[in-house]
């Protein structure tokens, strides 16, 4: 037996520089589950074994590699893995060095994708109440999608058809494949640094989850949420969901959908703005007549239709002032000067000298009037006072008895 | 008499006012004729601003009329 002894070092250097050799173990493509997957957060490297029914592999990615990653990996998940298989001789482990790692098969997409979703999600991109409002007229739409295909005809056909005067601003991207997300995110970052539109349609025709995968890009996410221009998320047919249909401001199943969701139509506008005109000129003769009528009440009214009346009613003080005056004037002086010379009348009429004017006399004896015969005697001298004179008399007769009526 | 811009408006309650003091009769007969005079130069006056909006109203609806239908031939 000729054996060599060795030292530990010496054989894990051998085993390492034969495995190191071997061409085939140096890009491997290995499919399997993730176990004991553990992140060494300092030094960023990741330590872990792939299995699959029956065997195991230990493996490590390093920091380079682990930070590219466009998932998490997580233990149970199923990944393609790219590396090359060597020794750790200061263990002697046999490992498997990873260079890329994707997601394996469908089932894996899509768990990279709730990720994708869930963190998005914590970041506050889906929110309801980020979404904005769409503008109801907008004069520029941008659409970002490619420039053959169905979905940018069905667009622009749509958009022509509904409000023609609205300008259609292409921005033509990929919307599959490698490049693709970057460039939509791209067209959508220029179009808001331009101002370019006053809202944006981003999408794509139908296809398979791979083919709409560009609008599950983080990329694209981003750059639809950080758009300050209102964005109609339009990818594949009803039933696709994309993360970008989520952090839209607004989802339309199809692009067709998208145009007639961004424009109103522009007849329905016309209808409007005829019916808005005929309602503002109504308001207006309504107003018009309203002054009118107020003017007529004041046209009526009596001082405008029979102003004489205002000077009716003054004559009408007037003569109502006059009649007092009268009435006053009549009982404080007109009345008593009647009174006046009634009596006066009635007066005169008693005066003495209207008595002698009707042919009395007044006999005088001496200075003293006489008016009985027992004041005489027979020789007396007496006078007569008549109205124009005196008569000087002698008493030669006495004959008592009062004066008779004449029969 | 008064400073303050002269609108149909002010017109229209200046007149109403001289209305109600002209139909009380409580003002000197020097006045009432004052006021009447007043009133009726108010009432000229908007007139005369109710006449010039009828016109204009018709005159603007034909320019719109004429403007909405060459648009709508624009259309198709």
């Amino acid at each position: 037996m000729s054996s060599l002894v060795l030292t530990v070092t010496q054989v894990n250097t051998y085993v390492k520089s034969i495995l190191e050799g071997d061409p085939h173990l140096q890009s491997v493509y290995l499919t399997g589950e993730i176990s004991n997957f553990v992140n060494h957060y300092r030094s960023g490297h990741c330590y872990l074994s792939l299995k699959d029914d029956r065997s195991a592999i230990k493996a490590v990615m390093f920091k380079n590699v682990a930070s590219r990653l466009r998932f998490v990996p997580e233990n149970g998940m199923k990944v393609l893995v790219q590396g090359r298989i060597s020794l750790y001789e200061r263990d002697g482990q046999y490992q498997l060095y990873i260079d890329d790692m994707q997601p394996a098969g469908v089932g894996a997409l899509q768990m990279a994708l709730e990720q994708l979703k869930k963190k998005l999600h914590a970041q506050g991109l889906f929110d309801q109440g980020r979404k904005k409002p769409l503008p109801p007229m907008p004069m520029r739409i941008g659409v970002v999608t490619s420039p053959t295909g169905a979905a940018v005809q069905d667009i622009k056909n749509i958009l022509g058809r509904r409000f023609p005067l609205a300008e259609v601003v292409l921005c033509p991207v990929l919307v599959q494949g490698e490049e693709a997300p970057s460039q939509i995110a791209a067209a959508l970052d220029l179009i808001n640094k331009k101002h370019a539109a006053d809202v944006i349609i981003v999408g794509r025709g139908g296809g398979s989850m791979e083919d709409l995968w560009a609008f599950n890009s983080e990329q694209v996410v981003q750059a639809v949420a950080r758009s300050e221009i209102p964005v109609i998320s339009a990818v594949g047919h009803e039933t696709d969901y994309t993360l970008c249909d989520l952090a839209a401001d607004l989802r339309a199943p199809t692009p067709s959908a998208a145009a007639e969701l961004a424009v109103p139509q522009a007849t329905d506008l016309l209808a409007e703005l005829h019916s808005a005109r005929a309602v503002m000129i109504q308001s207006l003769l309504i107003s018009i007549k309203q002054a009118q009528h107020r003017l007529e009440q004041v046209k009526n009214s009596r001082p405008f239709h029979n102003p004489e009346d205002i000077l009716l009613e003054k004559r009408m003080q007037l003569d109502q002032v006059t009649d007092d005056l009268m009435a006053a004037y009549r009982h404080q002086l007109f009345d008593p000067r009647k009174k006046l010379a009634e009596t006066a009348a009635k007066l005169d009429a008693l005066s003495p000298l209207k008595v002698l004017a009707r042919g009395y006399a007044i006999p005088q004896f001496g200075d003293q009037s006489i008016r009985s015969v027992k004041e005489v005697a027979l020789g007396d001298h007496i006078r007569l006072q008549l109205s124009d004179g005196q008569i000087g008399c002698t008493v030669t007769e006495k004959l008592p008895g009062g004066a008779k009526a004449n029969e | 008499m008064s400073e303050k811009k002269m609108t149909f408006e002010t017109s229209m309650v200046q007149l109403e006012e001289i209305v109600a003091q002209l139909e009380s009769g409580d003002l000197p007969v020097e006045q009432s004729i004052q006021r009447f005079e007043e009133g009726l130069k108010l009432l000229s006056y908007c007139s005369e601003v109710l006449q010039k909006a009828e016109q204009k109203v018709t005159v603007l609806t034909k320019q719109s009329d004429k403007s909405l239908s060459s648009s709508e031939k624009e259309d198709v």
